[in-house]
């Protein structure tokens, strides 16, 4: 019988459950509430079932505003760029493949992601496969919706971050960043392109989107890395050079890491008239439902944020091993917390003029969404207004509804762009579509 | 002393020969085989080799486990010789592993070092000896209550 009782002890302990309660907005901001790390028998885990748009459905933005579907039936939707002549490019991308199992949990957590990803909507042109392509949105008649629906660039490989330099489009593959001669207005691209850099990709690639952004001066570019684990459960080694930003010469494609310890960068964007790279981070699960926050920061030159030894500053993560305080000492803590498990993989500034004044310089956010906790979070794209180049407040829900009351998805919003008209642009991977935010008039300004 | 014990006509088995000299080693080599390789990984700081290798072994016993867990049922159905105390000690105590493994697996999918220390180690320990407790007492079971007087 006493065989029984640390069984006993240890089914009451898992029915105790987190003891993480914690509202998502005590996680915002710059100094988050941290709780102390819950890892649960079976984790957290709640993902919704895709179900697509309706006709006729759309998501919610607040009153004044005006969303529209610009451009419908493509396939996962993950990226976009507005170009200056209004042109909107679109990455439509998937991951290729499965990672390698090395434990029974890979399949049954693959299993669980592939609910959360939907089967993708429109068939793909060429035919079966994950979509690999850009493809060009044109509005020329500036009704919100596109006429022309085009495929600029094809047979990419899990292609993410997109820029346009000089008369070179950049593409930031998971395994490379390539770039093509373009010249805006081009509808179609044919010349073979060239490779800048190798990128970490293989064959495990965990978080494989590789964000891009230019410079001011356009000398540089900067690309996020993300890490190939959770915590480097895959070990060290499949972690050289990742979860950090490289910063990569245009011209000679020679680089080097210019910040480290972040464990899934995404969003990099140059804040409008400086020079301070900004980027949001996924940061790591199973530590319970309200760890660790996910951020938006400024990213510092040579900076180390801690990953995977520790979160927001010092606090050590009991699962890597071996430990290493000496990186730990030198960790520091990121600028602004946008709560658990939001996913954040795009990040755009204000730079319009059509929205109140209250949006210019801040920052829309796309949050993709949690899977590491039971009542969702995310799934929508966050306004945080900005002051003298920082963030202020609390992030405010901007576009919602991706979720509908009965809990179902309808779509997982990722890139953001500002257009020529200073309409919000939103990448929507598992709805399939791209959506345009203008402003209608008389909206309040934003408060936080 | 000549013992008589049943089987293996009878029993659950493939051409004659009993499941339980196929299947039964087969948890009992996991799980204390997970216990090994669980003390490997605490020793070795953390090589993660030998987290992944607990887990398989994990998963690898209570597969077979279950199997075994399974035919022992109906050998006990079929079989009123091995109804006896060892019998149902023998099936309980391959039931009572397998609920402590299983309860481990889930704390062997944690990634790092918390997926084995403490509680998984512990687990460990505590299954690697209730399935040898098993193995003893399923083969005492197979011997008639009469020889053993």
């Amino acid at each position: 019988m006493t065989r029984l009782v640390p069984m006993a002890a240890l089914l009451a302990l898992a029915a105790c459950g987190s003891g993480q309660k914690v509202d998502p907005m005590q996680q915002v901001g710059p100094h988050p509430y941290l709780p102390k790390p819950a890892e649960e028998l079976v984790a957290d885990i709640g993902v919704a079932k895709v179900v697509g748009w309706k006709q006729g459905e759309a998501p919610t933005v607040p009153a004044g505003f005006k969303i529209e579907a610009m451009a419908t039936g493509l396939t996962s939707p993950r990226n976009v760029l507005a170009l200056a002549n209004g042109d909107v490019l679109v990455v439509e991308s998937q991951r290729v493949g499965s990672e390698p199992v090395d434990r029974p949990k890979d399949p049954i957590r693959d299993f669980i992601m592939s609910i959360a990803h939907g089967g993708g909507g429109a068939d793909t042109a060429g035919g079966g496969g994950p979509p690999q392509r850009i493809t060009l949105l044109r509005d020329a008649d500036g009704d919100g919706k596109a006429e022309l629906k085009t495929v600029l660039l094809d047979h990419l490989n899990s292609p993410f971050g997109i820029a346009v330099l000089g008369d070179q489009l950049y593409v930031a593959n998971t395994d490379a960043l390539m770039r093509y001669p373009f010249t805006p207005g081009q509808t179609k691209i044919t010349a073979p392109g060239q490779r800048v850099v190798e990128l970490p990709g293989g064959l495990i690639d965990h978080h494989w989107t590789k964000s891009l952004a230019v410079s001011p001066d356009g000398s540089k570019l900067y690309v996020g890395v993300g890490s190939n684990s959770n915590i480097q459960e895959r070990g060290p080694e499949a972690e050289t050079n990742r979860a950090a930003i490289w910063e990569v010469d245009a011209k000679t494609g020679a680089y080097r890491v210019f910040a480290s310890g972040l464990r899934n960068p995404n969003g990099l964007t140059f804040y409008p008239g400086s020079n301070t790279l900004w980027a949001v981070i996924n940061e790591r699960d199973e530590l319970g439902p309200n760890l660790v926050p996910d951020y938006m920061t400024s990213v510092k030159d040579g900076a180390f944020y801690g990953w995977p030894y520790s979160y927001y500053g010092q606090h050590v993560d009991p699962r890597v091993r071996p430990q290493r305080p000496d990186l730990v000492k030198t960790a520091i803590p990121p600028d602004y917390a946008l709560s658990s498990h939001v996913a954040p993989l795009g990040l755009a500034f204000y730079t319009g003029s059509s929205f109140p004044a209250g949006y210019n310089g801040g920052a829309f956010v796309g949050e993709h969404g949690s899977w590491n906790r039971k009542s969702y979070n995310g799934y929508q794209v966050v306004f945080i207004r900005f002051a003298n180049g920082q963030p202020v407040g609390k992030p405010i829900p901007f576009v919602t509804g991706f979720i509908g009351p009965d809990k179902l998805d309808r779509g997982r919003p990722v890139g953001v762009a500002i257009d020529r008209t200073g309409a919000l642009i939103v990448a929507d991977d598992t709805g399939n579509t791209v959506w345009r935010v203008s402003y209608a008039g008389g909206a309040p300004k934003p408060t936080a | 002393m000549a013992n008589s014990f049943v089987g293996p006509r009878g029993r659950v088995g493939v051409a004659g020969h009993p499941y339980s000299s196929l299947i039964l080693p087969v948890p009992i080599v996991c799980f204390v085989g997970a216990l090994l390789t669980d003390i490997a990984y605490v020793n070795s700081g953390g090589n993660l080799q030998w987290l992944n290798f607990s887990s398989w072994l994990l998963a690898a016993g209570l597969a077979f486990g279950a199997i075994a867990g399974i035919l022992a049922l109906i050998d006990l159905a079929r079989l009123r010789e091995l109804r006896s105390h060892w019998g149902w000690s023998a099936f309980g105590l391959l039931v009572a592993s397998l609920v402590v493994e299983f309860i481990n697996s889930l704390i062997h999918a944690r990634d790092g070092w918390t997926a084995v220390v403490p509680t998984g180690l512990m687990l460990s320990a505590i299954a690697a000896l209730l399935v040898l407790t098993y193995g003893w007492a399923w083969h005492e079971s197979r011997y008639t209550p009469e020889v053993r007087s």
